[in-house]
């Protein structure tokens, strides 16, 4: 099988794979064509089907957005780009009060099969309106199918099951893992395979199994969970971490399944610390398994601050694989050191 | 919208036209150059670190960099007429505007770099730059500018100052809803509003013919009724006299205006753009229109300048621009916990 690096290349494969099967599928958005808009998610779409099915579209967030809606009502599924997740707010009306609502408010009669697919994430110097991951406003909001990819495979089949959804989907690819020339990158290569295939929505997926603690992450949070339980287990600490896939459906069984083994609990988010991801999967997971919990759950996340330009700024705010390592060492505690 | 190069009888008809003199005309070009200086300098050090691999976060400065050589003149033309007072909203393209705007460029350097010492001390880096005392701001939100400046224009008239608020912003931005909401309102309340279109034909990769349906942005700003004027964006003097125009007339009380200025940007989008979407040979055709030999021909022309003295004003604006740098180059770092703090007032 051959090997694939990064996210940018599997989402834009299953989109050229789905494009080829199904003639309803449009693409839309900034810089589509030559940039493949610029992370990478629609590259090689333009030379092979044109500006007729991939479409630049001006800087009108609030339109194409709403074009998707009108679009998909009628009987198009548009695959729509919003370059950074941070735009949201440029076209944010047309997604929450139309896009998530416009099939539940109509009654089941006016269909939404869209995808939008946006790049997320800092951690390469970008600052407060281009840094932020931002999935927990989606969300929060009923209508929102939530999909943060963490490995290439991932990305491909679960665009692929996105492509096929007759509900809104939105993909969140950060940017770190794009496998992108110009980035840094945090994944690792791997076998992807060429033909189509899906990822099932609400699936998490245990990156690695372990009896002493649970890491729940999602996105770049994901490898650096791993790179932390790799340093955790040289001492003796069994980390299992799990790989949350999507946030909307939430796999609960998986993420009670493991804190009733494990008993301790960190979430790792990229996201702001307060009303968002971590509070939410903490809630589930106390709701489902509160009897075996050995200590409150803890977590680590963006402390309620814009993300700050300046490096060293910067790396105070955004979890790294040692502050995940620190507080997963000190959530598990002495006696487990003994 | 390159218009008839004046003769040496015109060009002393257009200057005085415009009332400039000898002096305001040497110190554009000097404000020219230091641009032109500070935009190379820092295109220099952003690819320390980035080469032969170009990795986005590595070296002095990280993230993205829009520079503004070829747009010199935009930003010269209309800042050299305010005051600290009058706001600027710049845009994702800021330096040109802010160093126009009078923006100290050592600090202005320093920020960039993520320095504790640069305007924001490191929090908002080159896309958010802040300096309240020359009231001077930008955002990297494309279309965030039109509104905001409106906002200090309607404060500046309701607290009776005679200040006035410049929006500038790029043709992409244009497409924004904010462009023609903006001039509904700027037309309705009259406010002392001029909002800039730099016209360099491309929004981000996606030329101008795939995003406009019309060709010129004035003909959107006539159907607000705000009067509306094209100008050649590579000619400091054409950009001058219309902007003296309708600075004047915001500042009298007589209601928004906007220019077009059709301009270039010589390098791409941003660092690290490859381009394949224009050819080399365009690049080359605007470059022969470069605003800064332009305008010394002209001083020359006009007998105000020979080249000995243009030399100098390059030179002292290479030194200004060198010394920002290394101001910036040897400021500290912020402290981590600095992060932490700042979040409210």
């Amino acid at each position: 099988m051959r090997k694939l690096k990064g996210l940018a290349f599997a989402i834009a494969e299953a989109i050229d794979q789905e494009m080829a099967h199904n003639e309803r599928l449009v693409v839309l958005g900034e810089d589509v064509t030559y940039w493949g808009a610029v992370f990478g998610f629609t590259m090689g779409l333009f030379p092979k089907y044109g500006r007729e099915r991939v479409v630049d579209t001006p800087i009108t967030e609030q339109t194409f957005m709403g074009m998707a809606v009108g679009a998909a009502s009628v009987g198009l599924h548009p695959v729509v780009s919003l370059m950074f997740v941070d735009f949201c707010g440029a076209g944010f009306d047309q997604m929450f009060n139309h896009m998530a609502k416009n099939y539940y408010m109509s009654g089941g009669q006016l269909p939404m099969p869209v995808t939008v697919i946006t790049a997320i994430g800092g951690g390469y110097g970008d600052a407060a309106q281009h840094s932020q991951v931002l999935y927990s406003l989606f969300a929060h909001l009923p209508g929102f199918k939530i999909v943060v990819p963490a490995t290439a495979y991932d990305a491909k089949g679960l665009t692929m099951r996105a492509l096929a959804d007759p509900n809104p989907v939105i993909i969140f690819g950060h940017k770190l893992l794009t496998g992108l020339p110009f980035l840094p990158f945090e994944g690792e290569e791997e076998e992807v395979p060429e033909e189509r295939y899906t990822v099932e929505l609400g699936q998490a997926a245990v990156r690695r199994q372990g009896q002493d603690l649970t890491i729940v992450a999602a996105g770049l949070m994901v490898p650096r969970s791993l790179k932390a339980a790799e340093r955790l287990a040289q001492e003796g600490i069994s980390a299992e971490v799990i790989d949350l896939r999507t946030l909307v459906p939430l796999d609960e069984a998986t993420l009670v399944a493991s804190a009733r083994k494990t008993g301790r609990v960190l979430i790792v988010d990229e996201d702001y610390m307060s009303y968002g991801l971590s509070g939410e999967v903490a809630f589930r997971i106390q709701a489902g398994a509160l009897r075996s919990l050995k200590a409150p759950i803890q977590r680590l996340a963006v402390p309620d601050v814009p993300i700050p330009f300046s490096e060293p700024l910067e790396r105070a705010v955004i979890p790294s694989v040692e502050r995940i390592y620190e507080a997963a060492r000190s959530l598990v505690g002495a006696q487990a050191l003994a | 919208m390159i218009k008839p190069e004046p003769s040496p009888q015109d060009l002393q008809y257009l200057v005085a036209q415009a009332g400039l003199d000898a002096d305001q005309l040497c110190r554009a070009y000097r404000q020219l150059c230091l641009i032109r200086s500070f935009e190379n300098l820092i295109a220099d050090r952003y690819y320390i670190g980035k080469t032969p691999e170009f990795n986005m976060a590595a070296g002095p400065i990280r993230g993205e960099m829009h520079l503004a050589v070829g747009q010199e003149a935009v930003a010269v033309g209309v800042c050299s007429l305010l005051g600290d007072g009058d706001a600027v909203v710049s845009t994702h393209r800021p330096h040109h505007h802010a160093l126009a705007k009078g923006v100290e460029p050592k600090k202005l350097a320093a920020e960039i770099f993520g320095k504790a010492s640069g305007l924001c001390h490191g929090k908002g880096g080159h896309m958010h730059l802040f300096d309240a005392g020359r009231h001077f701001a930008c955002s990297g939100i494309v279309g965030a500018s039109f509104p905001q400046a409106a906002g200090a224009a309607f404060a500046f008239r309701k607290l009776g100052q005679r200040t006035v608020a410049v929006a500038f912003a790029g043709e992409g931005a244009a497409n924004h809803g904010t462009f023609a909401e903006t001039l509904n309102v700027a037309g309705l309340f009259q406010l002392p509003l001029v909002v800039v279109i730099e016209d360099n034909l491309y929004a981000d990769s996606t030329p101008k013919w795939a995003a406009l349906s019309t060709v010129h942005h004035f003909q959107r700003a006539q159907s607000f009724n705000i009067p509306s004027y094209v100008v050649d964006g590579m000619d400091f003097i054409d950009v001058y006299r219309v902007a003296k125009l309708v600075i004047e007339r915001a500042r009298n009380g007589m209601g928004p205006a906007l220019i077009e200025a059709v301009c270039y940007r010589y390098r791409g989008h941003f660092e690290g753009d490859a381009e394949e979407y224009r050819t080399r040979e365009e690049v080359e055709r605007w470059q022969a229109l470069d605003p800064i030999p332009r305008l010394g021909e002209r001083l020359k022309t006009l007998g105000w300048a020979d080249e000995a003295m243009l030399n100098r004003l390059r030179d002292e604006a290479q030194q200004e621009a060198e010394a920002a740098i290394q101001f910036a180059e040897s400021s500290p770092l912020p402290e981590p916990q600095e992060a932490l703090m700042g979040v409210f007032q």
